[in-house]
């Protein structure tokens, strides 16, 4: 048996919050299991100006809004959301 | 076909796309670019989104509405990048047999737009400031905490 399998989560951040950040996309490395959440942490501990993020932000997996406790995989795409202001 | 577009939104081809001679009612719904006392001088508002994900939301907001309308026919184009005050954003087209179901149908999914589809707004003004909109319509001037 080996350890808990590392695997990286591309994370994309729009509107306010790739201001924020002063990014649009990053890749963060999670031990498996993983949820969002985790990811969302990770992603505020390896980026200063990340921590300007919500620690629960509105989150999609693959295009889909999830919840903070969805589980993620390897080749998932993780995005953290503003609040929706379309229309 | 794409239910973003960066240019003018036309309501004649959202029409044409939901006309048939068995639906006798359709419902049309434009959003436009507001700027009244409210809004301070917004000249525009120039709108992003997470592009992949809207057509994916959008396919599924309109199956949604297929499964509760089902005789109806619905056609929808959300436009992005820099809209001037007066233009439209978002053009929605229901038409059904009835007008009841044109009316209600239209309605869930300008509804559902705000709720589910990921785009966001910045105004623009004529002094130069710009600010992100918050989704009750005020602006925004903190970092958000959701919880």
């Amino acid at each position: 048996m080996t350890g808990a399998e590392t695997v990286t989560i591309r994370v994309r951040l729009f509107a306010r919050y790739a201001e924020l950040v002063g990014r649009a996309e990053a890749a963060v490395s999670v031990p498996l299991p993983a949820t969002v959440g985790d990811v969302v942490r990770r992603l505020r501990d390896e980026i200063p100006a990340a921590r300007a993020l919500p620690e629960r932000p509105l989150a999609a997996v693959n295009l889909r809004q999830v919840k903070l406790d969805a589980r993620v995989k390897d080749g998932d795409e993780v995005a953290l959301l503003p609040p929706i202001a379309g229309g | 076909m794409s239910y973003l577009t960066r240019s003018l939104i036309s309501l004649d081809a959202l029409l044409a796309e939901v006309a048939g001679p068995e639906r006798g009612g359709t419902c049309a719904f434009l959003g436009t670019v507001r700027s009244g006392p409210e809004e301070q001088g917004v000249t525009a508002i120039e709108y992003s989104a997470y592009e992949e994900m809207v057509e994916a939301e959008f396919a599924r907001l309109l199956a949604d509405a297929d499964a509760r309308w089902p005789e109806a026919r619905i056609a929808v184009r959300h436009r992005l990048g820099v809209i001037p005050a007066g233009e439209a954003s978002i053009a929605i087209a229901a038409a059904a047999p009835h007008r009841a179901d044109a009316f209600a149908a239209c309605r869930f999914v300008i509804e559902e737009v705000k709720r589910r589809i990921p785009v966001w707004k910045k105004e623009l003004r004529a002094d130069g400031t710009e600010t992100w909109v918050d989704p009750s319509g005020h602006p925004t001037a903190h970092p958000l905490t959701h919880d």
